[in-house]
């Protein structure tokens, strides 16, 4: 008998039976890292852009105020910096939804060589952001372009033609040009991703429902806007933040292309905050820009996140 | 409301065809059941009638008229899912105007249509609510009322009510059959529930490996099976099948009863079975038995009723007997019936 209760207090309780315990544990790690390099930074920005820190002397001794927010936004670099943002990022997410909406209807279907579609798709995505740099810089290219080429084979540029008179399009050298340019490098990298969530949501929706909606007599986009839409509503917003999100926070783009120019033209509020604050050492300015359009985004991420659930639930 | 006709049907995927040349014929207001073990090919079939799905070869004809390359919108049919494949977003109402707003009827048109219909199905009460908050009945009802509000040519159903609860679906079938009666509208409905097809059907179609085995009401499907496999399905339980002179004798369980003392009836067949077990169904009792004289494996089934089986004990060996009108014949390599008139039992 005894022999029995010892051998169940063997087989019984370690520390990492018990659930609180082993809860804890396993979270340990993740919430360590996402204090250290989320939630210090954030704090430590919030603390720069009240100082007068700068790179030369990054301690944070005197507070003042918001009279950084209050000089960044006098200049006109963060003026073209804001409404570049903003245009690069509404632009972008219109695109985005709709090119992700038409992938995702074809990738929902069968056709021959799909497999072969999909990977192209895709691949943009599987690119290292130095590598597409340089395929865009070429073909983006002053006087190289291949773009230029096809345009000026089409005998649409060059003198006397519809975008002539000059022989190249100085893509990252004009103003609008160049927005456009950087339009179009962010759909490139970021439609792959916001195709394979619309992809998780379309093929989520059962077959039954289409093939209803058929036999009811819905065509093509009476299906699309009434049946197919709607139903992926929730995931589209999921697909619209995140795409916002990671246009409105990338400086990449513009660094390896326009650097901003001509003159604050095609600047975009990253860059700048991040050349006001690291290579100009105005560390406290910078972080104002960083952080301007934090409570916009917040609210705009909460609202997004809630419609997103209303519309699960309901 | 219109005729049916298949003409030498084929469906192949790969090397497999899953519909193997049917052709069938179906009357104006028929209410036609397909019945089949899953796989047999009736969902494919019902697909290629919908037009959700190109046949291999053969033809569709609805109202006479060749429609074998037309869409579905294009061959008004309607068809329920066995999923009712409501639109979830959409109320009940904008669920039932969907297919009038797709063929563009007007508004006041519409709103006429969707109150005739939900009256005619008795949901006035579920109008505003959206597919989430109904429950499986009503969900069926609503898909109904979808269907019938533009005047179908032709019905499809595919197993409406295997999603609903054993109660619910006797009265389902009744209210199926009834709306029927009163639409009109000629309708195939596809199922693998012999009772729903043998209650509501007209006539039965039962399929087999892409082939209609046999096509008749459901008494002569149930009395004159064509072959081995009818035989062998339909029923509950099915026929018993018994191999003797180089052929297949079938009878129905009900008609295996324990020989009576006195004189045996003209032609009658004896077989000396030991019974196994007993099983009460309720209403009657469930023999199960094995045969001892034919030799071999056969096993037997019985159907009998209360004070017949009180006299019967498992383990004992008893004298069984067929009335020889309730024996059926059957090819023993082809499997198909044998006719009347050229059977001759040999005892």
């Amino acid at each position: 008998m005894k022999h029995v209760q010892s051998e169940i207090a063997h087989a019984g309780v370690s520390l990492a039976d018990r659930k609180g315990v082993l809860g804890t544990l396993m979270l340990a790690p993740a919430l360590a890292y996402i204090a250290a390099l989320v939630a210090v930074p954030f704090f430590l920005a919030i603390g720069l852009s009240v100082s007068d820190a700068t790179v030369g002397d990054p301690a944070i001794h005197h507070f003042v105020g918001l009279r950084n927010f209050v000089r960044v936004i006098h200049e006109s670099a963060f003026h073209f910096g804001l409404r570049n943002s903003m245009i690069v990022t509404f632009a972008t997410l219109i695109l985005i939804l709709v090119l992700a909406t038409a992938e995702s209807e074809l990738l929902a279907r069968d056709f021959r060589g799909k497999r072969l579609v999909q990977i192209l798709l895709i691949l943009p995505w599987a690119m290292p952001v130095s590598l597409a740099a340089v395929g865009w810089l070429w073909l983006l290219d002053s006087e190289f372009s291949p773009v230029d080429w096809l345009l000026r084979t089409a005998h649409l540029l060059g003198p006397g033609t519809l975008f002539g008179p000059a022989n190249h399009l100085y893509y990252y050298g004009r103003e609008w040009v160049g927005i456009g340019a950087i339009i179009a490098i962010n759909v490139w990298r970021l439609l792959p991703f916001a195709t394979i969530i619309v992809l998780a949501g379309r093929t989520s929706i059962p077959r039954d429902i289409f093939e209803q909606a058929e036999i009811d007599g819905a065509g093509f986009f009476r299906t699309l806007f009434h049946i197919t839409l709607p139903a992926l509503l929730p995931i589209l917003t999921v697909a619209a933040m995140f795409t916002a999100l990671l246009v409105f926070g990338d400086m990449t783009i513009a660094a390896l292309t326009t650097r901003g120019g001509p003159g604050y033209t095609t600047q975009v509020l990253p860059y700048w905050a991040y050349l006001k604050g690291i290579e100009g050492g105005a560390l406290s300015e910078g972080a104002a820009i960083a952080l301007f359009l934090f409570p916009v985004l917040l609210v705009g991420a909460i609202l997004a996140l809630r419609f997103a659930y209303r519309t699960e639930s309901a | 409301m219109a005729t049916l006709e298949l003409r030498g049907i084929k469906k192949r995927f790969g090397d497999f065809y899953a519909v193997d040349g049917v052709d069938l014929m179906i009357a104006e207001g028929e209410f036609l059941a397909i019945l089949g073990p899953s796989g047999c090919g009736k969902t494919t079939l019902m697909r290629m009638i919908a037009g959700l799905e190109p046949p291999s070869a053969g033809e569709v004809l609805i109202g006479g008229v060749p429609v074998t390359h037309l869409p579905p919108r294009a061959r008004n049919v309607s068809m329920v899912f066995q999923s009712y494949a409501l639109y979830p977003h959409m109320s009940v109402a904008e669920n039932i105007a969907f297919p009038l707003k797709a063929r563009g009827v007007p508004k006041a048109e519409r709103d006429t249509k969707v109150q005739w219909v939900v009256g005619l199905m008795g949901i006035e009460g579920l109008v505003k609510r959206k597919p989430g908050r109904l429950s499986g009945g009503e969900k069926q009802k609503v898909a109904l009322a979808r269907s019938l509000v533009r005047d179908p040519s032709l019905f499809i159903f595919d197993e409406p009510l295997s999603s609903l609860d054993a109660q619910v679906r006797a009265m389902a079938r009744g209210e199926l059959r009834q709306l029927h009666d009163r639409t009109g509208v000629t309708t195939v409905y596809v199922t693998h529930d012999q009772l729903e097809a043998l209650g509501m059907g007209d006539r039965v179609a039962i399929m087999n490996r892409g082939q209609v085995r046999q096509l008749g009401t459901p008494q002569e499907l149930y009395d004159d099976p064509a072959d081995t496999f009818v035989a062998a399905f339909l029923g509950s339980p099915p026929m018993n099948l018994i191999e003797r002179d180089n052929r297949i004798i079938g009878f129905r369980p009900e008609y295996l009863q324990p020989r009576v003392d006195g004189s045996l009836a003209q032609g009658a067949l004896v077989f000396k079975v030991r019974i196994m077990q007993l099983e009460f169904l309720g209403s009657e009792w469930l023999i199960y038995g094995v045969l001892e004289d034919g030799g071999g494996e056969n096993k037997l089934l019985a159907k009998v009723d209360q004070l017949v089986a009180s006299k019967l004990r498992s383990g004992e060996s008893r004298d069984f007997v067929v009335e020889r009108s309730y024996l059926r014949l059957f090819d023993k390599t082809t499997g198909l019936r044998i006719a009347p008139s050229a059977a001759k039992l040999t005892q």
